[in-house]
């Protein structure tokens, strides 16, 4: 008996309990027109490139990029992809990239754990061991990006939206704050308050009316006029640098895009044709009937 | 209807052969098995749904050689399909909405069934394989999609298992047969992933039976009129092959602009993070084609009675050949029957979108209404009730009891010929003028 309505306890609670937490509530997302958007909207691959160099030189200080693999950088679509290297492992640029890493390995004759130059079969190195070891630097386990463009609501407009909000103050060289913090909401120090973050703010709201849309974010804000030099000329703003680290991720989640949109083009083509000659075939075969 | 077969073996091996193991003689009266010759394009759906078996079957044979069904590697093995097996992306989406698509189909060719009483004597054993099927469907797809082990999978496994878990006595041993465990883990990964392998087997032999139980009575047909002779079929092939053909063709296209253009559109973005059992999502939420059910277990304030419920809704669909017992059949002819499954369909449509909706959110914003048994009035749960209780009216008080009393039927047409020649648009020329004469 008791057993039954423990279970019945859970289900009760899984079924009704969790929508009841999720009062969730952000600002709406802030779009952009994306190079990639539509049946046939392809990368610009400069701007995945510039999305890169914001990953390497901002993100990766705390987010992995576990599931991309050097040579996937200079695949057809990738941000190093050039014709003239149809083997990624050929390409310079890729061997360049890797080069700069240590991936771990096990010494072959002593079997001790090594750190060996990267090549371009190896992932990313993540900035952390693991989880635990990322929770005792920075207080939370900052999600790994590979997939982060797929696994929120809102796509690359969310990943725009949270690095490009900032309060700029004008000669400073950090941003230290995405929105200013309504009155009446306590922020925990060391995190921020933001409007684009999914979230609820009911239990730290004692201001007048429903609490303000949005969430706290332990990630300070990352982006900063200027923060990286862009190769290609670029002028370097956060709106700038915001575009084109959402379109490298968008990537990283779905770097096949450009050629399943591609097959896709043939594909319904074909599809359309022969759609039709099948009909011309049903109507030839059924003139006779009547139906 | 079925009727002695015409095939004659011309070659010497073919005769050898017929006497021994008549497979070839099977295979020609398939083909030239006598077809109603005024089936619809809702008739298209039962080819449509052969082939999204075939695809599903032949997709996930493929996969399995990728997939890695462990609890720590079933998730980056299905990003390895996607990311470096050759045209696994493609494989994987062709799959993922496949199921998708196969419920669409489903869907459309059991409410065609509702419609146009296809169920009805003597086709009931036919409509309970088919009712199988679907069954089997659904346990197959819900095991499917907690295969790649992100956080909807892992929590939509928990709530499906948890609510066999609320049924009395045997619950408990349910769901630690399920679970493998005390819990949903690991080895629920490991033997989903085996009955999922299993099931469409199953499902493929459910159809063997459901088109030999279509094969003895034949097809049914818009006009419910039964076939008199000859003059009212067509061979199924050329005349079926080409037009299930054309329609498989024309679904292909819907298929292919979600494989290849939007292939994240039916999922949810939360399997898109890796199970983690203590982090819950904000909302969990099932596939599409479950919400109507998932409306129904929500509306019911007490969770066994939701369950009972739930399970009740799919056993209406077993009962229908009991339900509904008017002796015309396709509701061309039955306005009043018309009305009333207009009702159902759309009652069922809104308890789709209700089952996508957080429970307490408003219908209508800036109404506070009030609370009335356990919720309030101005919420979803109301919607789901009010269609729910109009889901369980239909099947268990319009169909058995109120159509009987109240429902005049128009006259039904003598021979499936006469409706098709006074249709103005198919003026008789040539041989379309035989069967009326034979009519």
């Amino acid at each position: 008996m008791l057993r039954k309505l423990t279970a019945l306890a859970v289900a009760a609670g899984f079924l009704f309990a969790g929508p009841a937490l999720a009062e969730s509530t952000q600002a709406p997302l802030k779009h952009v027109n994306w190079s990639f958007s539509g049946p046939f909207g392809k990368y610009d691959q400069a701007q995945l490139q510039r999305g890169f160099k914001v990953y390497r030189e901002v993100c990766s200080q705390c987010h992995a990029l576990n599931l991309i693999a050097f040579h996937d950088l200079g695949e057809p679509g990738g941000p190093f992809w050039s014709p003239k290297y149809p083997n990624a492992n050929e390409n310079p640029w890729v061997k360049a990239i890797a080069a700069n890493y240590k991936a771990p390995d096990i010494d072959t004759t002593t079997g001790d754990t090594i750190q060996r130059p990267a090549t371009s079969a190896d992932h990313i190195p993540a900035p952390y061991a693991n989880d635990t070891a990322a929770k005792a630097t920075l207080g939370g386990a900052p999600p790994d990006m590979s997939l982060l463009v797929k696994a929120r609501e809102g796509g690359p407009d969310y990943v725009y939206s949270i690095v490009s909000t900032a309060v700029v103050t004008p000669g400073a060289p950090t941003v230290t704050a995405y929105a200013p913090t309504p009155a009446g909401l306590t922020v925990p120090a060391g995190k921020y308050y933001h409007p684009y973050l999914m979230g609820d703010l009911s239990s730290s709201w004692t201001g007048k009316g429903p609490p303000p849309v949005g969430g706290i974010i332990a990630m300070p804000p990352p982006l900063a006029d200027g923060k990286v030099t862009f190769d290609d000329g670029t002028k370097s703003t956060i709106d700038q640098e915001a575009q084109d680290v959402a379109a490298f991720l968008q990537w990283a989640s779905d770097p096949k895009m450009e050629e399943r949109k591609q097959l896709g083009l043939s594909v319904m083509i074909y599809l359309l044709i022969f759609t039709g000659l099948l009909y011309a075939s049903y109507r030839r075969i059924w003139r006779d009937v009547g139906h | 209807m079925s009727g002695p077969s015409t095939y004659e073996p011309k070659t010497g091996i073919e005769r050898w052969l017929d006497t021994r193991l008549p497979i070839i003689r099977f295979s020609a009266d398939l083909l030239d098995f006598p077809t109603p010759k005024n089936l619809n394009y809702w008739w298209t759906f039962g080819g449509i749904l052969a082939f999204c078996l075939v695809t599903q079957i032949v997709t996930g044979i493929v996969l399995a050689m990728h997939f890695d069904p462990s609890g720590a590697g079933a998730f980056l093995s299905v990003q390895h399909i996607q990311r470096d097996v050759n045209y696994g992306w493609l494989i994987q989406g062709i799959h993922a909405n496949g199921a998708s698509m196969f419920f669409l189909a489903v869907y459309i060719h059991m409410f065609r069934g509702i419609y146009y009483g296809s169920f009805k004597p003597p086709r009931e054993v036919l409509w309970l394989i088919g009712a199988l099927i679907y069954l089997t469907m659904m346990a197959t797809a819900f095991m499917g999609y907690v295969l790649p082990w992100g956080q909807m999978s892992f929590w939509g496994a928990k709530v499906i298992t948890n609510i066999f878990g609320a049924l009395p006595v045997v619950g408990p041993s349910i769901t630690t047969l399920l679970w493998g465990g005390f819990t949903v883990d690991a080895p629920t990964l490991n033997r989903f992933f085996s009955l999922h392998y299993l099931l469409p087997f199953v499902i493929a032999a459910l159809v063997a039976l459901h088109i030999w139980a279509l094969h003895v009575p034949g097809n049914s047909n818009p006009t419910g009129v039964n076939v008199k002779d000859k003059s009212d079929t067509v061979p199924f092939h050329p005349y079926y092959t080409v037009k299930d053909g054309f329609a498989i063709s024309v679904f292909l296209l819907l298929f292919a602009s979600f494989v290849f253009y939007m292939p994240e559109a039916l999922g949810h973005v939360d399997n898109y993070t890796p199970a983690n059992p203590i982090v819950t999502p904000p909302h969990i939420v099932p596939e599409w084609y479950f919400l109507p059910y998932y409306a129904i277990l929500r509306a019911v304030p007490n969770k066994l009675i939701g369950v009972f419920a739930m399970l009740g809704a799919i056993g209406c669909v077993f009962a229908l050949p009991w339900l509904d017992r008017s002796h015309v059949r396709s509701m061309r002819y039955r306005p009043q029957a018309r009305m009333y499954f207009a009702i159902f369909c759309v009652a069922v449509l809104i308890l789709g979108f209700a089952g996508a909706k957080e429970v307490d959110d408003p219908v209508i914003n800036g109404f506070a209404g009030f609370t009335f048994i356990d919720s309030n009035i101005n919420s979803w749960v109301w919607v789901s009730r009010i269609c729910g209780a109009y889901f369980f009216a239909y099947f268990l008080g319009i169909l058995p009891f109120l159509l009987p009393l109240t429902e005049k039927t128009l006259p039904v047409p003598e021979t499936i010929s006469t409706p098709v020649l006074s249709h103005p648009a198919a003026a008789p020329a040539g041989a379309a003028a035989a069967p009326e004469m034979k009519g």
